[in-house]
């Protein structure tokens, strides 16, 4: 379980992280949302162990990342968005050193590595030399490496970055089954719809500030106060204006040019919206098509980002 | 002390060094100097003919040459090898990752201290056949031998400690690097500088106060003189040097045993701040 607590980091006048607070719960893959330079891999730093927060504090499991970091290090397993490998170690040895460093017996890694690589689908690689893998299985190396003491929270920034179509599924398909295995996962990325995917939960970050957090339903339902949606009639264009015209819910109608579509704001539930399609068809519209236009993560994101902006 | 010696930061330093290309081509350079050296020397020395000789006395010189050279290149390599074993791992981005494991920063700076010390050592054991050259033609003892190796041990495990604070508080090799190999030419040459200015000095404060005592008290140019391995190695040689050159400054205590206190001092203050500024960022070093 992670806790951050009022966290605050100032690099000289510029604040990064303004007392931010947030709570994960245990198993929860959460996903960190934010532009670039919002706060995402200073927050991440700061659980990781390589940065003081300025004030405030952050506790996994428990344990204080500013008065406990050496225990800190035993609970979590970070991969940084850029990071480099060391030039001369082959893939088995690469891990095998960071799992040393994590004060593994040779006799556990011996068991571990070929387990991980098997994980991350690189047990084909095992003795390549580590700077000749892509930019892809460099990846999917970091993500065992940082497994390698079986961490109960995993610290990912922006693990897809760079990675083409194919190898970005893969990733994907691994932390889904770092999730199946109760690993609690915090995970940032640019690439919303595919956190959407992978999370349970998001959270906002704008300016230093969490601004949103929750399911992605609950956010994606929190902005849908007004629905807009879209109707399809065969002909009778003006009768149906007409008709929805009439309702107390409906605003904003418009007509697209040329085409038997009418698109409108509709502030009422989801019976009232069931009402009025009943009523359009006992009223003798029509209607071929009723759709409720969904916005996706990023039209969320924009909006509630647009909102902190305006605040 | 089995946390050292199994440190796998020192183990996969050993590793990634002795795979490296440059670590054989320098050692082979190093051996190279040593050897056309011993044998221009031993060629010179015979007039270059077979039916020349070679006395005790001789051998002793060449030893004595060996040492100041093999000094030489001990404080030319070692920051070579030291001053960038923080830094690179900085500009390679590897440094954040090992910050993030459970390793302490001072097992990170003495496993990479430990690691270029160790080939460093296995530079002076390669080094170890052409010295028994020296044996060969007689002239040294062992004692003097092993005085030397162990000064050169001392000034070795000094001169790492600087490369790696320096590589500890600057991002850049290239600067840390400049910085280490300046602390060298500080320590080697301009200690020597400064040892002949107040030397001077003193000569010139003796004359003007028509003193006849010659032995006028200098603690600030003996410290120069003791400080500077070259002086060191002189000392070590001809020990009538130091009893010379405490007789000028009027100072009876031997001048090794200030640069032992000295280079140990530095050894310890510089390995305290690597350790400390490793996690620059954070409040705790641990």
């Amino acid at each position: 379980m992670i806790e951050i607590r009022n966290l605050t980091k100032m690099f000289g006048h510029f604040k990064a992280l303004d007392e931010l607070n947030m709570t994960v719960d245990e198993g929860v893959v959460f996903g960190f949302v934010g532009a670039n330079g919002a706060g995402k891999t200073t927050a991440f730093s700061i659980l990781a162990t390589l940065l003081s927060p300025t004030s405030g504090d952050a506790f996994i499991y428990g344990k204080s990342v500013v008065k406990e970091p050496q225990e800190v290090r035993k609970l979590i397993g970070y991969m940084p968005d850029f990071f480099g490998v060391y030039d001369q170690l082959k893939t088995d040895e690469y891990l095998d050193f960071y799992g040393a460093c994590y004060g593994l017996s040779e006799k556990e890694r011996k068991v571990l590595i070929p387990q991980l690589l098997e994980l991350v689908n690189l047990s084909d690689k095992r003795y390549e030399y580590v700077d000749l893998l892509s930019r892809g299985m460099k990846q999917r190396l970091c993500l065992a490496r940082a497994l390698i003491h079986d961490p109960k929270v995993l610290i990912l920034d922006e693990p897809a970055s760079g990675l083409d179509p194919r190898a970005r599924v893969e990733m994907r398909e691994i932390i889904k089954q770092l999730k199946q295995m109760g690993k609690t996962i915090l995970i940032s990325s640019h690439i919303l719809p595919e956190l959407a995917e992978m999370c349970d939960e998001i959270g906002v970050i704008d300016k230093g500030r969490l601004i949103a957090q929750g399911s992605v339903e609950t956010i994606q339902s929190q902005l849908q106060g007004d629905k807009h949606i879209t109707v399809k009639v065969l002909n009778e264009i003006e009768k149906a204006v007409k008709f929805l015209e009439e309702d107390p819910f409906v605003s904003s109608i418009e007509v697209l040019e040329g085409k038997e579509e009418i698109t409108f704001v509709y502030k009422g539930s989801a019976e009232d919206q069931m009402k009025l399609l009943h009523k359009a068809i006992l009223a003798g519209l029509s209607i071929y098509a009723f759709m409720e236009e969904q916005k996706d993560l990023e039209d969320v994101y924009m909006a509630i980002t647009k909102g902190a902006d305006s605040k | 002390m089995k946390g050292f010696i199994f440190n796998p930061v020192l183990m996969k330093e050993l590793k990634l060094r002795f795979r490296a290309f440059k670590s054989f081509s320098g050692l082979m350079f190093y051996l190279a100097v040593l050897i056309i050296f011993v044998s221009g020397f031993l060629l010179v020395f015979t007039d270059f003919s077979v039916s020349g000789f070679f006395k005790p006395s001789d051998s002793f010189l060449m030893f004595a040459v060996l040492s100041v050279l093999q000094m030489a290149l001990v404080m030319f390599i070692t920051p070579g090898l030291t001053a960038g074993s923080i830094s690179t791992e900085r500009e390679k981005q590897t440094l954040n990752i090992l910050l993030t494991t459970t390793q302490t920063s001072s097992q990170i700076i003495i496993g990479k201290l430990l690691s270029s010390v160790a080939f460093l050592i296995l530079m002076l054991i390669a080094g170890l056949p052409l010295y028994s050259m020296v044996f060969l033609f007689g002239g040294v003892s062992p004692w003097q031998f092993m005085t030397m190796f162990f000064f050169y041990f001392v000034t070795l495990i000094a001169i790492g400690s600087i490369g790696i604070m320096f590589s500890t508080l600057t991002k850049r090799t290239i600067v840390s690097m400049i910085a280490t190999y300046g602390s060298m030419i500080f320590l080697g040459g301009i200690t020597l500088f400064f040892f002949f200015i107040g030397f001077y000095l003193d000569e010139i404060m003796t004359v003007q106060q028509n003193t006849q005592n010659l032995n006028s008290f200098s603690p600030f140019t003996y410290f120069w003189a003791c400080i500077n391995p070259g002086v060191l190695i002189f000392t070590l040689l001809y020990p009538e040097l130091a009893d010379t050159l405490q007789l000028a400054v009027g100072i009876e205590f031997p001048n090794w045993i200030v640069y032992l206190i000295f280079y140990v001092l530095i050894t310890v203050i510089c390995l305290t701040i690597a350790i400390r500024k490793l996690r620059a960022n954070m409040k705790t070093n641990r």
